[in-house]
């Protein structure tokens, strides 16, 4: 069966794509997982907002228009320009660490010391409080994205691989892109992580924070930073997928995605948010390809990769590349 | 004074294990159920039914079972949505497999049958701790709201993939369906709040809830001392989900009458539950209910304030919700961790001491 094999390949190929995608939401929660020890179920959100903002600023819409207008009876929606998409990005990206800033000083600064469970929850309602603040921001029809990312089939992949196998894969330019984003990325986390003064900072915290705390570095300061990073990948995560499917609310749902993707490649480890990415990616797509669609009636992408993360953390519940659970007494 | 007790003075093990030691809170409880049964009925109409009562009562049972795993075995779970939908759909085949079986058979084997597979998504906990555990009941959450989605034998072969509650009777009252009374209806979920009530917090003052609140609190330690962990959990798996499937079967056949699963159950009801129980209290039976009634509440409330005297938009109504629910929870973390629930005891603390607090 050649033909099927190509089909596989290809699907094969858009998984991976799909999973770099998953693995960019999941690096925002490994970041902050590992500094400051909460699991950010907001990350999905933030996303959203962020995507949110960048359309609302590259359209000039006036931000809470709608709560203006009833509460005044006024009608203002738009400021009447455009903003290119470069000064968008970088004021969305003030927005961001101006929103990380807020969300330390008025939330978590108040938690610190708090059972990981209740921070966890204190997320899953900061991820309520955004979107409805996004919502209230920017209104909350489908907004479509356009900050110039290349998109459609990518016509030299399709050709080469007509002539190799006989038959053209489809795949996106803009997976294409995201790929190297995603990788770029990470190889620039990597790098502040290891290089830079601030990094290695954010690396000490994360491993102690008493001890961090004694040797002079500013717990405060290097959660903001963190908080500011994660928003950077959400930016970065809510332009791909925004460009993807349009910015709506199904967006802040990538979130749910990405946890899987968490726990398979471990809470705490870079490399394993992007190979857990990888394997759901591929694996949600092979297994709907195979079995989901002929056998299951189809959409078991909806929970494929639940049920995968669930049967193998029960083999090893620290996931792929996470720190060995110790338990004391 | 009213208020007593100040100090033990409790002679017996039964008066030192009551539930409402200070007789002013045992009269008052026998008030409020006097209220419940015999005043309320009278005095309601649909409007207040469907509205607020219904929704009240129901979700205060979906928040006793969750509190009974989160807030008192320590196991937090995001499948409650998945778990409702477990007893709905039970339900659902029971009636019409069984029309001549009583409803109250009907929705107490949809809480047993949601018991099993609660069991059954609960065996992961025994090797999975904390936020992997939570992350891990989203699969149930997801499966089993896709498996209602997909396989047709759950909604009988209904061309729309809708459920809908044929017409049931008990003792001879009409209570699903299309003519149905306020009273009715109230009454036969109120017989199930009391009786979850009731069972929920006998178990939890005895020594399965003590066994439960050892693993939260420190799960190896109490390994140790002798409390069997896989005991533990998979009761308080099985006895949450009979909770939640008797919410479930209840909220599908006495309020919704007809019900799309991903719509009725998908993940915001998880969430849903989980919140009434953060904000009401975790690990109290009476948070459960001040939960369930502050969130049952709080939309109507906002919608009479926003839409009725505001003349607001509804989308803007319903956006300014979120704000508000988000931003309660996380005040509520940060003032209270521990709810509605902390607050009353310590009003009711302060009455005591009163009026010499020293």
């Amino acid at each position: 069966m050649p033909e099927q094999l190509a089909f596989a390949l290809e699907v094969t190929a858009n998984g991976l794509m799909a999973g770099v995608l998953y693995a960019l939401v999941a690096l925002g929660f490994v970041l902050i997982y590992k500094a400051s020890g909460i699991f950010n179920y907001a990350q999905g959100v933030m996303a959203l907002f962020a995507a949110l903002t960048l359309a609302g600023i590259m359209d000039g819409q006036v931000p809470f228009s709608h709560l203006i207008n009833a509460v005044f009876g006024t009608d203002v929606h738009h400021f009447g320009w455009n903003v290119p998409a470069f000064l968008a990005i970088l004021l969305t990206m003030v927005v961001m660490i101006a929103l990380a800033y807020a969300v330390q000083r008025l939330v978590f600064r108040h938690l610190v010391g708090q059972e990981p469970i209740i921070l966890f929850m204190a997320t899953i309602g900061l991820a309520y409080f955004l979107e409805g603040v996004g919502d209230l921001m920017w209104g909350s029809d489908i907004k479509s994205m356009d900050v110039g990312l290349p998109q459609g089939i990518n016509t030299w992949i399709d050709e080469t691989t007509f002539e190799a196998l006989g038959y053209g894969f489809f795949i996106d330019n803009l997976d294409i892109v995201a790929s190297i984003i995603a990788a770029l990325l990470v190889i620039g986390l990597v790098m502040f992580a290891q290089y830079t003064k601030q990094g290695r900072a954010m690396r000490a915290v994360a491993d102690d924070h008493q001890a961090a705390l004694s040797v002079g570095v500013s717990l405060n300061f290097i959660w903001i930073l963190v908080w500011s990073l994660a928003g950077f990948v959400a930016l970065v995560a809510g332009i791909m997928w925004g460009t993807k499917s349009g910015v709506q609310f199904s967006l802040s749902l990538i979130a749910l995605k990405a946890l899987p993707v968490l726990m398979l490649g471990g809470f705490t480890s870079i490399p394993g948010a992007i190979v857990g990415g990888l394997i759901i990616g591929v694996g949600e797509k092979l297994f709907e390809f195979l079995i989901g669609a002929p056998f299951l009636g189809g959409a078991t992408e909806n929970w494929f990769a639940y049920m995968l993360a669930l049967i193998f953390l029960v083999f090893r519940p620290q996931g792929l590349f996470g720190e060995k659970i110790i338990e004391r007494v | 004074m009213l208020y007593r007790e100040s100090g033990d003075f409790s002679s017996t093990y039964a008066e030192d294990s009551q539930t409402f030691p200070i007789k002013f809170d045992r009269y008052r409880y026998y008030f409020v159920l006097f209220v419940a049964i015999a005043v309320i009925p009278f005095m309601i109409n649909d409007y207040w039914v469907n509205s607020l009562f219904l929704p009240f009562l129901i979700y205060a049972i979906a928040a006793i079972g969750l509190n009974i795993l989160v807030g008192y075995c320590g196991q937090v779970s995001l499948g409650t949505g998945g778990f409702m939908a477990v007893g709905a759909y039970a339900c659902y085949k029971l009636m019409t497999s069984f029309p001549d079986v009583s409803m109250l058979i009907h929705v107490l084997l949809a809480g047993l049958i949601t018991a099993a597979v609660g069991v059954l998504f609960g065996l992961p906990s025994l090797r999975i701790k904390g936020f992997y555990l939570a992350v891990a009941t989203l699969a149930a959450q997801f499966f089993l709201v896709w498996l209602f989605n997909r396989v047709p034998w759950f909604y009988n072969y209904s061309a729309s993939g809708q459920i809908s509650a044929p017409e049931r009777t008990f003792l001879g009252v009409n209570i699903t369906g299309a003519n149905t009374q306020a009273w009715a209806t109230y009454l036969f979920c109120l017989m199930f709040v009391i009786f979850s009530a009731y069972v929920a917090r006998n178990l939890t003052r005895g020594s399965v809830g003590r066994k439960w609140m050892a693993i939260r609190d420190m799960d190896i330690a109490a390994e140790i001392i002798g409390v069997n962990p896989l005991r533990a959990k998979l009761t308080a798996f099985a006895i949450s989900s009979f909770f939640i499937g008797i919410s479930g079967a209840l909220f599908f056949s006495i309020y919704l009458g007809a019900v799309e699963v991903g719509e009725a159950f998908g993940i915001q009801k998880s969430f849903l539950v989980l919140f009434m129980i953060i904000i009401g209290g975790l690990g109290s039976i009476f948070g459960s209910f001040a939960g369930a009634a502050f969130l049952v509440l709080l939309p109507v409330v906002l919608k009479i304030v926003g839409v009725d005297w505001l003349g607001w938009p509804t989308d803007i109504v319903a956006h300014l919700q979120l704000v508000i629910v988000g931003g309660l929870i996380i005040v509520f973390l940060i003032a209270e961790p521990h709810g509605l629930a902390q607050l009353w005891r310590v009003a009711k603390e302060k009455l005591r001491l009163w009026p010499f607090p020293h």
